[in-house]
């Protein structure tokens, strides 16, 4: 957009999409000399990394499945980031709701599954979201760091699913703490059950239909932020607070509100994974999607399209991971942890090392009239 | 010796001793702006020089590059005819350039003492240097009448006094040359009396001062030569004598200044905005605005004269619905806004009132948003702009962009981004925002601060307009020739009080000065408002 | 419950070990927000710390060189620390959450590569730990009674880390408020713009100052790995680099009352083994879970409580760029 006198900026597309490839090459680099030194070749894990992700119908289906879980958890982030919350908080929000779910599940699981379902959905985000609204409560009205207050309520939430888990939820003469399994009201569909039923083999993956419902929420979430006046409202108070309450919007219940629904997207993590692979309560099933949810709102840029990219990205890597783990013994799991951090760290705090210089190739020098200095 | 660069033939007394300060030929570039553009200035030792322009005219920008803060792009520096090549702050200091900035650079939580003493500390242990620099700067305190208490903290020091601190620091560092970046902003007329008392001592003992100032009577009063700055460049350089306000100005805006605005007669006819009794805290908690009282009709311009800080941003705050008031009572068109400020801004919008604020980046747009989202800030619930969930975007996008074409916004593209128009324009935008709805009361906050010259009148016939068309205006400024230009009454707050009331017309510069230094007027006004108790 | 005197004497004993990394910790943070650096991280260099220290203590069978090793991998975290966010200006919450979520991974990763244990490494012997130091006449007064058990058992016996702990708020103290780099860093922390027209580097101050921190917080880990216990195990840090931060907030910014704080979470989860299973009147048997979580419980509600009235260094997160 250009007008007169005033400054050039660099295209869209630039900002958006380039910068943040040009990042994850860099993780991806310094992921790739880490490789090295554990004695690898780095182009032969991501080719088998590759593969494990995408090469065969259930990796695939895996990939996809894990990839609705960071959809979810990067939204989350998003949401918070759009009112300049950090939320860390994503592990336990996931929990809560894989709680709630499961509440539903046990409840009423033998009632029609339509029902039970959506029960189940609207329970998870809702304790999800209770889950997020105390660190935001706490945040808008007693001034608490939210990233530290979240964090902590990470360990809370493990510890009360711990106790609740052992203590009341176990099927009795089991030596793992779960709950029993559900009956199938509460089953939500897996999505190679329903090829199979018009004829595609698509292989046997955890892959179910909150994939669906993770693409709805993307398109919602991008309703609610830019097109509604709540999801304005929040943006303006995590861009400029005084001039939000210039605007008379209140920064308290917009935090409250932007953590509540960051909670709640987090929640439905526990419907993926409950309702939808599960199908009983158990323990540890967030197992890192919280903290990858940074990653994938941080490299998404918090926008619904850039997240889905970050999130199918980190479902590859995931899915490839556990396939090269298989593969390529020296190398463990845990490494697809090291490459997130990577990425945070080179999307999110080393930006300004390289997006001027990258912008600046794309913008001229244009006269303009001299700009007034205050 | 070579003449002065523009070759206007103003000349300073050259003499044998060599200027204090000498630039050639200063070349800056922040990005696209040429902040300064072959500059070249010739400074005699034992003078005060001003160096005068509007804001934007490249003075600060001269002078941190002198102070070494930046490094200039081209060009040469002489102290004392030696070629000098200024690499920082700590060169600046060895080579005796001390600066008193516009913002002090003073750290609130220490001491006097630990202040001054911060960067030229004598050793690793803090105590030898404390004591060292205690003897040191009562050596300086007697020597220049400064006085100021060592141990005092510098964060509850009144402003004057934060400023003395600041001449000690560059003082203590040995300074000969002592540059002023805009002193006065923030001193009462009677403080600024004190100031140049002061520099006038500094002069007496052959130290050689620069001003920096927009000031003209400063520049008047004060200074043996003055160097005009106008976009960049040095556009004179001249005796102080044998120049006057009038050829300042011209100089500085580059043709005549029509220092006052023509408008047509007053016709007020009811209050449209009560204030009574009204306290306001800040906050922190303290108290800001004190049993204020006052009154704006419908066809008038109040005018709120007064040095920043005395109350007047609280004061506009809580008529905004920004900031809750203490006591008192608020009539909007004989409507009690009531006191919660849950809703604040919201109920005042609502009861028709508009709100431009004081500072339009920190509060009156959102920098980082398209043009068309700052302009519906404050009205984003209008039902013209939402439909029951989602927002009427394209609306929207088409009523601000007919804004900016009456606003005369350049360029009037409402999907731009909000920070990348100039200054003047996103003040346009404001208005256009909020005169636009037609309130029957128009707050308004330092309109035209950072505005360059054209948007400063096309602002000010707006607002005239405004009050030609029986709308209530008050007007809050710190730039005393813009409130006496526009205002049917002007009222002056010191120290959270009204201390005078003026009808427009018969302004006086010096009484205004004396009220907004705190001296109460000496008989009320015969005007139709308040009486001043 | 025995004699309340040793009683006494064992909780403030554990309460003393526990709370040793807490300080350092904290303390570590103390040095890097005062500068004004927010910094999360300090999770991630007692993990990374701890990991290096344990490693290098195995291999070497020194406990100083393990120290030396945990030290110099903090140091160096605090590094990328102060560079993504100093020296780039990037966001400090996310750069500390980035090194924490790194380190928790490369750990187990490298654990298992170079010692194939899992996630943890082998134990290091008896020689490469920190040892007891025993201050004089500790054996001769031990059978005093009060005060003799309180020489022998709770000031003499600990390690050196823990004495140094101890020490840390004279230290921090003198090197903050006494030290030409104290005022400095201090002026850093609430007006980088003044430090700056002195003539101060202002990324310099803040380098120095995360240097510092690194240091800090590699002694902590190291004693978390090879003085507490004889290993690393994957995330074995625990939250407890966020309870420093708490403990930080807190406790105001300044050495005493931090170092309050951490006494009070160290007390809390000494507390913990001593409440297993006790039969409390009125509320009965406590669940185990319930206690594990009171340090956090804890930690939220003196966020909740206190952090109105807790003032952070004015520049504190905020990077610092030059204005026109």
């Amino acid at each position: 957009m250009k007008g007169l006198g005033a400054p050039i900026e660099a295209p869209r597309w630039v900002t958006h999409a380039l910068v943040p490839l040009i990042n994850l090459a860099l993780a991806l680099f310094v992921s790739g000399l880490l490789i090295l030194a554990l004695g690898e070749d780095p182009f032969e894990a991501i080719s088998i990394l590759a593969h494990g992700a995408f090469g065969y119908p259930e990796a695939i289906g895996y990939t996809l499945y894990y990839t609705t879980n960071f959809i979810f958890t990067g939204l989350a982030v998003a949401m918070a980031f759009h009112c300049y919350l950090f939320n860390i908080g994503g592990e336990g929000q996931a929990y809560l709701g894989g709680l709630g779910a499961g509440l539903v599940a046990l409840a009423i699981g033998d009632w029609p599954a339509p029902i039970v379902l959506i029960a189940g959905i609207l329970a998870a985000a809702l304790f999800g979201g209770i889950w997020g609204f105390i660190p935001g409560w706490l945040q808008a009205k007693r001034g608490s760091h939210i990233v530290i207050t979240t964090i902590m309520f990470n360990f809370i939430a493990a510890i009360l699913m711990t106790y609740l888990m052992v203590d009341i939820f176990i099927e009795p003469g089991q030596q793992a703490a779960e709950s029993r399994k559900f009956e199938s009201g509460a089953f939500l569909p897996r999505v190679h059950d329903i090829l199979a039923a018009i004829g595609i083999d698509a292989g046997h993956s955890n892959l179910n239909l909150s994939f669906v419902l993770a693409l709805i929420c993307s398109v919602l979430f991008w309703f609610f932020v830019w097109r509604t006046r709540w999801g304005y409202e929040i943006r303006t108070i995590g861009q400029n607070e005084s001039a939000g309450v210039y605007g008379g919007i209140l920064p308290s219940r917009t935090i409250m509100v932007a953590m509540c629904i960051s909670g709640g997207l987090a929640g439905l993590v526990g419907v993926n994974e409950i309702l939808g692979v599960h199908h009983r309560l158990l323990l540890e099933f967030t197992a890192g999607f919280g903290f990858a949810g940074i990653a994938v709102a941080l490299m998404g840029r918090n926008h619904p399209i850039g997240i889905f990219f970050a999130a199918l990205l980190f479902g590859a890597l995931y899915q490839g991971g556990n396939d090269l783990a298989f593969d390529m013994p020296s190398i463990k799991r845990e490494m697809v942890v090291v490459i997130q951090g990577l990425v945070i760290l080179f999307s999110g705090a080393l930006e300004n090392m390289f997006r001027p210089r990258i912008e600046a190739l794309f913008t001229r020098r244009a006269r303009s009239e001299p700009v007034a200095a205050e | 010796m070579t003449a002065s660069e523009d070759g206007r033939g103003a000349s300073l007394s050259s003499g044998a001793a060599p200027p204090a300060l000498e630039l050639i030929g200063i070349e800056k570039w922040f990005g696209t702006v040429h902040a300064n553009s072959n500059v070249s200035v010739r400074i005699a030792p034992g003078t005060i020089h001003g160096i005068i322009g509007e804001n934007g005219a490249g003075k600060s920008t001269l002078m941190s590059i002198v102070y070494g803060y930046y490094q200039a792009d081209n060009g040469e520096i002489l102290v004392n005819g030696q070629s000098t090549n200024i690499k920082g702050p700590q060169h600046a200091i060895a080579s005796g350039i001390g600066m008193v900035h516009q913002h002090f650079m003073l750290v609130d939580t220490f001491t006097v003492l630990e202040n001054i003493v911060l960067g030229v500390e004598s050793g690793r242990m803090l105590a030898p240097s404390l004591a060292a620099a205690r003897g040191e700067l009562e050596r300086l305190e007697r020597d220049y009448n400064l006085e100021v208490d060592p141990d005092a903290i510098v964060g509850e020091l009144p402003v004057g006094v934060q400023q003395r601190v600041e001449i000690l620091k560059a003082l203590y560092r040995g300074a000969d040359i002592l540059i002023l970046d805009e002193p006065t902003g923030v001193l009462t007329p009677q403080e600024v009396d004190h100031l140049f008392r002061i520099l006038a001592a500094l002069r007496e003992q052959g130290k050689t001062i620069i001003l920096i100032t927009h000031k003209l009577r400063e520049i008047m009063a004060l200074t043996d030569d003055v160097t005009v700055m106008r976009g960049g460049e040095v556009v004179a350089q001249v005796k102080t004598a044998e120049t006057s306000r009038e050829k300042l100005a011209a100089l500085m805006v580059g043709r005549t200044v029509l220092l006052r605005v023509e408008k047509g007669e007053a016709h007020p006819g009811t209050a449209l905005l009560e204030v009574e009794d009204l306290s306001v805290n800040d906050r922190s908690g303290l108290p800001r605005v004190k049993n204020v009282s006052f009154s704006v009709r419908s066809g008038e311009i109040v005018g709120i004269a007064g040095v920043a800080g005395n109350g007047q941003s609280e004061l506009l705050e809580a008529l905004a619905g920004i900031l809750q008031p203490q006591s008192g009572h608020i009539r909007i068109k004989g409507e009690e806004i009531s006191g919660t400020t849950a809703r604040g801004a919201r109920n005042v919008r609502a009861a028709g009132v508009g709100h431009v604020p004081e500072d339009r980046q920190r509060m009156g747009l959102i920098t980082s948003f398209e043009a068309n989202e700052s302009g519906i800030l404050g009205y984003h619930r209008d039902r013209k702009y939402n439909s029951a969930i989602l927002m009427k975007h394209a609306a929207a996008v088409a009523d601000v962009g007919r804004q900016m074409k009456e606003y005369d916004v350049r360029p009037p593209l409402p999907r731009l981004r909000t920070g990348a128009f100039s200054g003047g324009n996103q003040q346009k935008i404001v208005l256009g925002r909020e005169m636009d709805r037609d309130p029957d009361v128009l707050l308004v906050g330092q309109p035209t601060r950072g505005v360059d010259i054209g948007a400063i009148e096309f602002i000010h016939r707006r607002l005239i307009a405004m009050r030609d068309s029986g709308k209530a205006v008050l007007l809050v400024s710190v730039e005393l020739d813009e409130i006496m230009s526009l205002s049917d009454r002007i009222l002056v707050m010191f120290n959270g009080e009204i201390v005078g009331e003026v009808v427009g017309s018969d302004a006086d510069e010096q009484a205004l000065g004396l009220m907004m230094a705190g001296e109460r007027q000496a008989q009320p006004q015969a005007a139709e408002g308040r009486e001043i108790s | 419950m025995g004699d309340p005197v040793t009683f006494f004497v064992l909780m403030i004993d554990a309460m003393l070990r526990v709370s040793t990394p807490l300080i350092l910790a904290s303390f570590a943070g103390m040095f890097a927000e005062r500068s004004g650096v927010v910094d999360i991280g300090l999770e991630g260099k007692m993990l990374g710390a701890a990991f290096a220290a344990a490693s290098v203590a195995l291999v070497s069978d020194s406990a100083w060189l393990g120290l030396l090793a945990g030290v110099g991998v903090s140091v160096g975290l605090a590094m990328i620390h102060a560079f993504a966010c100093v020296t780039h200006n990037g966001n400090q919450v996310v750069s500390g959450m980035a090194l924490n979520i790194m380190v928790s991974g490369l750990g187990p990763v490298l654990a298992y590569s170079w010692f194939n244990q899992g996630s943890q490494t082998p134990m290091i012997s008896e020689a490469a730990r920190f040892r007891p130091v025993h201050l004089p006449f500790a054996n001769r007064l031990a059978d005093v009674p009060v005060i003799g058990e309180i020489y022998s058992e709770l000031i003499s016996g600990h390690n050196i880390i823990v004495y140094i702990a101890m020490g840390m708020v004279p230290l921090a103290g003198w090197f903050i408020y006494r030290t030409r780099f104290g005022l400095r860093l201090r002026a850093v922390g609430e007006n980088p713009e003044a430090v700056d027209t002195a003539g101060i580097s202002v990324s310099g101050m803040r380098y120095r100052a995360m240097i510092v921190c690194g240091i800090l917080c590699g002694v902590a880990g190291t004693y978390l790995s090879i003085a507490m216990n004889t290993f690393f195990v994957r995330d074995m840090t625990a939250g407890m680099g966020y309870l420093a931060l708490a403990a930080l907030i807190f406790g105001k910014w300044k050495p005493l009352p931090t170092l309050l704080a951490c006494f009070l979470f160290a007390f809390v989860q000494a507390l913990e083994a001593r409440l297993q299973g006790v039969d409390i009147p009125g509320i009965g048997i406590v669940p185990v879970q319930a206690i594990q979580a009171l340090p956090y419980v804890l930690t939220v509600l003196l966020l909740a409580g206190f952090v109105g009235k807790a003032i952070p260094p004015k520049a504190s997160g905020i990077p610092y760029v030059k204005e026109k």
